[in-house]
């Protein structure tokens, strides 16, 4: 298996503070690795570096071995809220990037929001606004996702619904899949693979998907994780 | 041919439907009602104003020199009207057309520019917020100066006065548009002019339409203004000519007909605003 994203920091300053320094993770192909840290240790730094979108730092970031210059169809972003064009339709949100009405009609069939197409975002709850802007990540049919602590906005039940989404699209679109979250739980039931950001990285291995909400060996893992967070 | 045959469970019957109906129009006459409410709140303070001042004036409390009676003002405004009142109204909305477009559009292009640069911003925006507090009629006699007592002085003082709200509320506008929507259009590489167009804009469009709404009502303002000091047509000409003759009636037809002409120029911006924003989530 290939490395998809290959993800080299040296260092990313904000002014005088240096919030990475020294990270490197690579994610294989059609992976799901979950970023988990405290407030402030730099993930979503980290997740913007690897989307192109901050350039302002010192290192490399590789796609599929090319060096990223900058935002790129391949990668899909998904926000920590919906972040929605609120004076666009549903389908107008999809089809931002380019014209493509039969894409527009699939993914919102495969979001379950065939019926929104021609809803404005005010008109939708939480959870139907993150499946807008899951499916708009996925207009421009990326092979990696990167995404932002997309469901902490959502109540338990929609971000188990929302979880249960993610799998399925990351499935069905053979993606590689980088989730910053601060759910463990989430982490642990979503994720090939854990890594603690904490300075360095550390690595957890939830075994292999399938996994259960409430697994044994998940509460096992989850509290090794809580164990290296001093928690 | 295939059609799907509606079963019992789904399909209404006559008396579901009948409800619905009955349930429809009680809503539609619930929301009749609230509007002829509003109408009436609306109507109550001038109404009851209006009726005070027919009762002062008739029962010689206020000099009818001073103040006319409402009655009277409608009569004169029904004598103008004979002496071609429609000409002065026509001449004063005219005014404000051509002086609220030019004004309206050097505001868009600049006020753009200044959201849009800092660079413009910093060269353009402290000479512009020095010139907006300048008072409008110091603008008259260097335009009586400069452009004669034509049409142009006239115009021009209008579209300063329109020109200064909408400048504000565009680039005010952009500079407040949610730096978060903009890292979502970043996402998809979109060329200066493509997110100027397909996001900056439609994001600061309720300043926008605040600015030119404002603009609009200072424009009338400013015609006023210009008409007062250099003009044989007009409203404002109308106000002049009553306080020269000391005919209050005149005076007061005058400031009516800005009031109804000023109000229902804002109705038309408001409907315009309320059409081109629904997609936002207000209170109201």
């Amino acid at each position: 298996m290939s490395i998809a994203l290959d993800i080299h920091v040296k260092e990313k300053r904000y002014g005088a503070r240096t919030v990475l320094r020294d990270v490197s993770l690579q994610l294989q192909e059609g992976e799901v690795v979950s970023l988990i840290g405290a407030s402030g240790c730099g993930k979503s730094s980290l997740l913007s570096i690897a989307s192109g979108l901050d350039r302002d730092f010192s290192g490399e970031i590789r796609l599929s071995g090319k060096p990223l210059n900058g935002a790129s169809s391949d990668i899909g972003f998904i926000f920590q809220e919906p972040r929605l064009f609120p004076w666009l339709t549903v389908a107008q949100n999809l089809a931002f990037s380019g014209d493509n009405p039969q894409l527009v009609t699939r993914l919102l069939a495969e979001v379950g929001l065939q019926d929104h197409a021609g809803a404005l975002p005010k008109q939708l709850s939480g959870g139907q606004a993150q499946r807008a802007a899951i499916a708009r990540g996925l207009f421009t049919q990326p092979r990696v996702l990167l995404l932002d602590e997309p469901f902490s906005a959502v109540d338990a039940f929609t971000r188990m619904k929302l979880q249960d989404l993610l799998l399925k699209v990351a499935l069905e679109h053979r993606l590689t899949v980088l989730l910053v979250t601060h759910d463990i739980d989430e982490a642990l039931y979503l994720s090939d693979r854990i890594v603690l950001l904490d300075g360095g990285l550390t690595e957890f291995h939830p075994g292999p998907a399938p996994r259960k909400r409430g697994d044994v060996d998940a509460a096992r893992l989850k509290a090794a994780i809580l164990d290296s967070l001093q928690v | 041919m295939s059609s799907r045959l509606l079963t019992p469970v789904d399909a209404p019957s006559v008396a579901d439907a009948a409800e619905l109906a009955h349930a429809a129009a009680g809503v539609m006459r619930a929301a009749a009602a609230i509007r002829v409410r509003r109408i009436l709140l609306a109507l109550l303070l001038p109404v009851t104003a209006l009726l005070a001042i027919e009762f002062a004036v008739r029962t010689g409390l206020i000099p009818v020199n001073l103040l006319p009676a409402p009655t009277q003002i409608i009569e004169t405004m029904r004598d103008l009207g004979a002496q071609g009142l429609i000409g002065h109204i026509t001449a004063s909305t005219l005014r404000v057309a051509a002086g609220f477009a030019s004004g309206a559009a050097l505001a868009v292009l600049l006020g753009a520019t200044v959201g849009l640069s800092r660079h413009a911003e910093a060269i353009l925006d402290p000479t512009f917020q020095a010139l907006r507090a300048i008072p409008s009629l110091a603008w008259v006699p260097l335009l009586l100066l400069w452009l004669g007592i034509d049409e142009a002085p006239k115009i021009v003082l209008i579209a300063i006065g329109a020109f200064f709200p909408i400048y504000m509320g565009v680039a005010s506008g952009i500079r407040g548009v949610d730096r978060k929507l903009i890292e979502v259009a970043r996402l998809y590489r979109l060329s200066s002019i493509a997110l100027t167009k397909r996001v900056l804009l439609p994001a600061a469009l309720p300043a926008i339409l605040t600015g030119l709404r404002n603009g609009l009502s200072l424009a009338w303002m400013f015609m006023v203004a210009a008409e007062l000091i250099a003009a044989s047509k007009g409203l404002g000409y109308l106000l002049s000519d009553g306080r020269e003759t000391s005919r209050a009636d005149i005076v007061l037809a005058a400031i009516a007909l800005l009031a109804i002409l000023g109000k229902i120029s804002d109705t038309l911006m408001a409907a315009i605003e309320r059409r081109s924003l629904a997609w936002r989530d207000s209170y109201a």
